[in-house]
């Protein structure tokens, strides 16, 4: 078996040198594969996006324990933008939009790190258009403007536009309304299927993450407790019972003391 | 009414010369979102190592003019490098409170270097009336003022074709809007700010000639950068066009109302009408002119 794309390896980080967020994360995305990584809030699904694409030093964050290797090399001491060159770019929590930029200026940003020329990029923006129409309609407005899924779409775009082959997607469906989120689903598993776009997603809404995934991670307290294929985990009774609030008798009552140590067993 | 005019465009052109100054700000306040506090101290340090160069080894204007603007962009990357990479997203106040240090530090920095004289500046060009309009229109303008708007225009128009058009510029918006998604879509906000320091040091050092040209070199051209103030205000923190349109109307109320209204009142009205002028617009309009919106989504 070669190199997985992307593998993280047993890694701990530490926000402003006293917070622990991450004790030991270990996971790997293979080559064009959609992999979701699962879990509350507070888990430790951003930080873990964001220890892979070296945002967290602006954060005070900093990777104390392990390493994290793409392609093979070890990543985890690069900047950000030689990290988006090598191909692996962030979609943040939050879209994080340029707002007075125009949508398509947005777009235009993504690809500042490549050295392409003006009819190259022409066609990349033609192509993200392909695939977001909506955001060809209203490519002149202010993307402060638009809506919270024209804005998703924008910076999904605007990823694009450096032409990944890694892209770590933070939450997508915050926000937005379900028709949205599918939608939006929908575009990223063809720009995996089509564009071999490897996804790591960063998703609380388990039951659409699963769907759309292929392999997923469950984070508790910056540690993975499960993994295993989309499938199974959506099979899993205890994913079943915490994380897509169905269970085979029927409503929980939360004083139930069986309920509440099966939580606490899950969660040592 | 001649004589109207001639206020009115004498006005027009004094406040190209205060827009040459607000531009300054602007370039940093689009691409870092901080109000530079140091602009006044960068024009002042830049008038004084131009002159202070020529004093010194007697160069002529564009060798010392190429020294003193090395000496803008070393200063603007060293900025970069010691002052703002530690605080990449820090709260904006963190920011700006790090640029009154600078100002201290700057006008501290070029005085030890250079001296506490008053240095004279010469640019050549002269300031007295054009005759040609004198003759014809019987209006005393002067042409040092019409160079110095000459000057300003063509800094405009190209910074603004480098905001609106080039990658870089693009970039520095970008910036200006949100550090965290620059970073992620791999802008190196480093080189970003360090170019626009470099070019806020650029147009502090053509602010610095034409003011010091016409005031001397001394430490009160620090004080020019507070008459950028309404200036912004009126055109709008983040817009070029803004402290243009912004300058000129100063400058032109400026002189009418010393005009018009002072003879009445006698209370020194032009050093002070220009704030009032702005407080009263920002009841009305707090973004300015040509501001950006503040844009929020409920």
């Amino acid at each position: 078996m070669s190199a997985p794309l992307l593998s993280v390896n047993n890694i701990e980080v530490i926000y402003d040198h006293v917070i622990l967020v991450l004790k030991g994360v270990s996971l790997t995305v293979e080559q064009g594969r959609i992999v979701a990584l699962l879990g509350a809030n507070g888990a430790g699904k951003t930080t873990t996006l964001k220890a892979i694409s070296n945002l967290l030093r602006s954060e005070r964050g900093e990777v104390t324990k392990g390493y994290i290797e793409y392609r093979g090399a070890r990543i985890d001491r690069l900047t950000p933008w030689e990290l988006v060159k090598l191909g692996v770019v962030q979609v943040m929590e939050g879209r994080h939009c340029f707002q007075h930029l125009t949508v398509e200026e947005n777009l235009l940003t993504g690809a500042f790190t490549r050295s392409a020329n003006r009819a190259e990029i022409r066609r990349d923006l033609e192509k993200v258009y392909d695939y977001f129409p909506r955001l060809q309609q209203r490519r002149k407005s202010q993307a402060g403007y638009t809506s919270g899924g024209e804005q998703q779409m924008t910076a999904i775009g605007r990823a694009l536009m450096a032409k990944p082959s890694m892209i770590l997607l933070d939450e997508p469906s915050m926000g937005l309304a379900p028709q949205v989120v599918e939608e939006i689903f929908g575009i990223v598993r063809d720009l995996n299927q089509k564009e071999g776009v490897s996804f790591l997603l960063a998703e609380q809404n388990t039951n659409t993450a699963l769907r759309f995934a292929e392999y997923g991670y469950i984070l508790e307290n910056g540690r993975v407790v499960m993994d295993g294929p989309a499938r199974d985990l959506a099979n899993n009774e205890d994913v079943k019972e915490f994380y897509l609030g169905l269970s085979g008798a029927g409503r929980k009552s939360f004083r139930d003391a069986k309920h509440y140590r099966r939580r606490k067993r899950w969660l040592a | 009414m001649t004589f109207f005019f001639e206020v009115l465009i004498g006005g027009l052109l004094a406040g190209v010369m205060y827009s040459l100054v607000a531009l300054g700000f602007v370039l940093i306040y689009k691409a870092s979102g901080v109000f530079n506090f140091a602009q006044g101290a960068m024009v002042f340090f830049a008038a004084l190592t131009f002159v202070g160069v020529q004093e010194q080894f007697g160069l002529s204007f564009w060798p010392a003019f190429a020294v003193a603007l090395g000496a803008m962009v070393l200063l603007g990357v060293l900025t970069e490098k010691i002052v703002l990479r530690p605080l990449v997203n820090q709260p904006q106040i963190t920011l700006f409170m790090v640029t009154i240090g600078l100002a201290f530090f700057i006008e501290g920095l070029a005085q030890l270097v250079w001296g506490t004289n008053v240095y004279p500046l010469n640019l050549g060009i002269r300031d007295e009336p054009i005759e040609a309009i004198l003759e014809n229109f019987d209006m005393v303008i002067s042409r040092f003022d019409l160079v110095a708007a000459l000057v300003a225009g063509v800094l405009v128009a190209v910074l603004a074709v480098f905001f609106q058009v080039t990658k870089i510029g693009r970039a520095l918006r970008a910036v200006a809007d949100d550090h965290q998604a620059a970073l992620s879509v791999g802008i190196p906000l480093k080189t970003i700010w360090a170019i626009v320091w470099s070019v806020a040091g650029f147009v502090a050092l053509v602010a610095g000639l034409m003011w010091g040209a016409r005031n001397g070199v001394q430490f009160a051209l620090t004080f020019v950068a507070l008459k950028a103030l309404p200036v912004l205000i009126l055109g709008g923190f983040a817009s070029v066009l803004g402290a243009v349109v912004g300058g000129l109307i100063i400058g032109a109320l400026e002189k009418l109302a010393a005009v018009y209204i002072d003879p009445p009142i006698r209370g020194g009205i032009e050093s002070w009408f220009a704030y009032v002028a702005a407080l009263l617009f920002l009841l009305v309009r707090p973004e300015g002119l040509f501001g950006e919106r503040r844009i929020d989504r409920v």
